[in-house]
């Protein structure tokens, strides 16, 4: 299993780590990842990652649902074995709504929740690491990759400047969990 | 801070005290790292003695069968179906809270949400076993699902109300669960990172799924909690609508009125804020969550309540007009002799149900009684105790005088076994709600670290100046090239 080196600055300020994301970048590091005690909105795009396409899952699954639900009552109602229920139609949709509304929800619901912890990859008694147990607290910890071309050293000032509290350099065997986000992540450009 | 949006200085804020994002992780977490207090044990003792008559209960009943609970040939639903729709009508404030109140953006539910959805689930828990014990011969309960069987297959009857409720009831459940524990997940995780002991971290680590606050994962995390949010909506309007059609779709008098989904629905978040009101000003003092759980939050709860306690009251009032509107003898027999007539044998419950839902919320209308936790108490109790007495009042008052005078049955009294049953679902629900309160933390730590520096009191106050640049600005200005 390879190591890799990461230069990993410890910010204390969500006001502070915007900045500093656009100007790391900007400066040509590449961000592995940030990690935050809390959703703060507009840092993905900052730090170039695409939008997720969980919400196109869901509605496919939901469709799945209504599909289902639609398909097998009228199987079984009006194929399968037909019941005459107080002489109305076999064919009685208005009175296979609510089932068939339930059915989209749960299918959309349980498949978006599933295919979430599909692409993050969550599970119980699955362990990641995360570079510093506060950043579940309140600090917000930035983490560079360092390739062969990286100055360590010139990495871990330039944090500092752009307002790190601490920086340290880590090394971290890779596996799936530390998380790669290579695909996802889009070249800062230069007219912006 | 950059913000997203301007909070307006007039508004209270919702977390009081001066605070950082450790103080509120501190604050949160310290009742779940303590040692169960003395009043924990005691509560908790007490929910599971009551849990266990519940369960000497029904045992008692799937022995010896529903007769056990004095129902009669008229009376078929009784306390049980009251309890069922009573405990469903409770669950639905905590998806209330977390799913409409994050569409619409109320900062406030941040405070209350996580409690609320635990709430629902207990709730939820609790309603199931109304309609599985009551169908007497339990082992045969998976009839419900229409699965492959030797009987034809024989498949379910998806035209009927009470097959719509099962799959209701099933999915509100899971959603809900769903929901509340893809919230968790995170506030588990600052757990799992606190822990000291052993079996904390290995506890929270199996349960935080290997969460680690990646801006990726957070992306993710927000997309499916809006999604879920859109579609509890309607799902949990929908499930006391369809509720309301094990009612609405019988050719009872009292029962076949289309006023009801709506009706309804109001009625179970009434109901559903009060029971949170009942727990929330309890946990709030507490574990020392005052700082988190505000006057504010109880205020706007409080508005509710009188808001929905009035559509309510409304809902009552055109059913009266209806009855009488309609000119059907059989309507005016229901509303105005069996409910209406406080001499006739059950008028003390239609009034105790009108003093309770219509006339005491009234006194919400007085922002120092929406402000006193006593007063807020006591009203919660009586809703809950209103709210209880209307779906008697549906239930037994058209049922228990019908058609046939000779088939009348007056006092229909519960025994032993059946208000053991409905006590033991109060044990079951404590002993949850105990056990969340203990190991799981009651406010949602990340969403109020989120709206902390908008609407914390030490930040409120400075933040004309701190407002620079607007997040989502940002995002917009670098980086954010689709379809370049």
């Amino acid at each position: 299993m390879a190591v890799k080196k990461f230069v990993v600055g410890n910010f204390d300020d969500e006001a502070v780590l915007f900045p500093a994301v656009k100007k790391v970048r900007r400066a040509g590091y590449k961000i592995h990842d940030v990690f935050t005690p809390f959703p703060i909105h507009g840092l993905d795009h900052a730090m170039g990652l695409r939008d997720t396409s969980l919400h196109t899952a869901g509605f496919i699954y939901g469709i799945t649902g209504t599909a289902t639900a639609v398909g097998f009552i009228t199987w079984a109602l009006t194929v399968d074995w037909q019941i005459n229920f107080g002489g109305k139609p076999f064919f009685s949709l208005p009175a296979w709504i609510p089932v068939t509304f339930e059915l989209t929800v749960l299918f959309a619901a349980v498949g978006m929740v599933l295919t979430f912890c599909y692409l993050c990859q969550l599970a119980p008694f699955v362990k990641k690491d995360h570079f510093n147990p506060r950043s579940t607290d309140d600090t917000f910890v930035m983490a560079l990759e360092c390739t062969d071309k990286t100055s360590e050293a010139e990495a871990m000032s330039f944090l500092e400047t752009v307002g790190a509290k601490e920086v340290k350099i880590e090394y971290k065997e890779t596996e799936w969990w530390i998380g790669r986000y290579d695909k996802d992540v889009k070249l800062f450009h230069k007219e912006n | 801070m950059a913000l997203l949006r301007y909070e307006s200085q007039v508004r209270s804020p919702l977390v009081d005290g001066t605070k950082d994002y450790h103080q509120v992780t501190e604050d949160i977490c310290r009742p779940v790292e303590a040692n169960p207090s003395k009043l924990w044990w005691v509560g908790f003792l007490i929910s599971v003695g009551l849990l266990i008559f519940g369960i000497v209960s029904v045992t008692m009943e799937v022995m010896y069968g529903t007769g056990q609970w004095n129902l009669n040939k008229t009376i078929g639903w009784g306390w049980d179906i009251t309890n069922f729709v009573w405990w469903v009508g409770i669950g639905h404030a905590g998806t209330l809270i977390s799913a409409i109140l994050l569409l619409f953006r109320q900062g406030w539910r941040t405070g209350v949400n996580r409690a609320a959805e635990a709430m629902t689930i207990f709730a939820v828990m609790c309603a199931g076993q109304f309609p599985i014990w009551h169908m007497g011969r339990v082992w045969n309960a998976f009839f419900v699902l229409p699965y492959p069987n030797t009987r034809g297959p024989l498949w379910v009857n998806f035209n009927s109300p009470l097959l719509w409720d099962v799959f209701a009831i099933s999915t509100y459940f899971t959603v809900s669960l769903l929901f509340w524990y893809s919230g968790l997940l995170p506030d588990l995780a600052t757990l799992r990172d606190r822990a000291k002991v052993k079996w904390r971290k290995h506890f929270y680590g199996v349960a935080a799924f290997g969460w680690t606050g990646s801006t990726k994962h957070w992306q993710r995390h927000e997309a499916l909690s809006l999604v879920l949010a859109g579609l509890s909506t309607p799902l949990v309007l929908s499930v006391h609508t369809i509720v309301s059609f094990d009612f609405a779709t019988s050719v009872v008098p009292g029962w076949h009125t289309t006023i009801f989904p709506p009706y309804f629905v109001a009625g179970a978040i009434f109901s559903g804020f009060a029971m949170v009101q009942t727990l929330l000003v309890v946990t709030r003092k507490v574990l020392a969550l005052e700082d988190y759980i505000t006057m504010e939050h109880i205020e706007v709860m409080n508005k509710v309540i009188v808001l929905t306690g009035s559509i309510v009251g409304i809902a009552y009032l055109t059913e009266l007009f209806m009855a009488w509107y309609s000119a059907v003898s059989y309507e005016e027999f229901a509303f105005f002799e069996n409910r209406l007539n406080l001499d006739s044998p059950y008028g003390w419950s239609y009034w105790l149900m009108m003093g309770c839902n219509v006339l005491s919320p009234q006194i919400f209308w007085f922002r120092k009684m929406r402000r006193n936790l006593f007063v807020t108490f006591f009203m919660s109790i009586l809703v809950n105790i209103g709210m209880w007495f209307e779906r008697f009042v549906i239930i037994v008052t058209s049922v228990y005088r019908d058609y046939l005078p000779s088939a009348w049955s007056t006092y229909y009294t519960p025994s032993i076994w059946e208000i053991g049953f409905y006590m033991g679902t109060f044990g079951l629900f404590f002993t949850c709600y105990f056990l969340f309160s203990k190991f799981f933390p009651v406010i949602a730590l990340a969403e109020i670290k989120h709206i902390l520096k908008k609407n914390g009191e030490n930040f409120k106050n400075n933040m004309g100046e701190v407002e620079e640049e607007s997040t989502e600005e940002f995002g917009h200005k670098h980086g954010h090239d689709h379809g370049a």
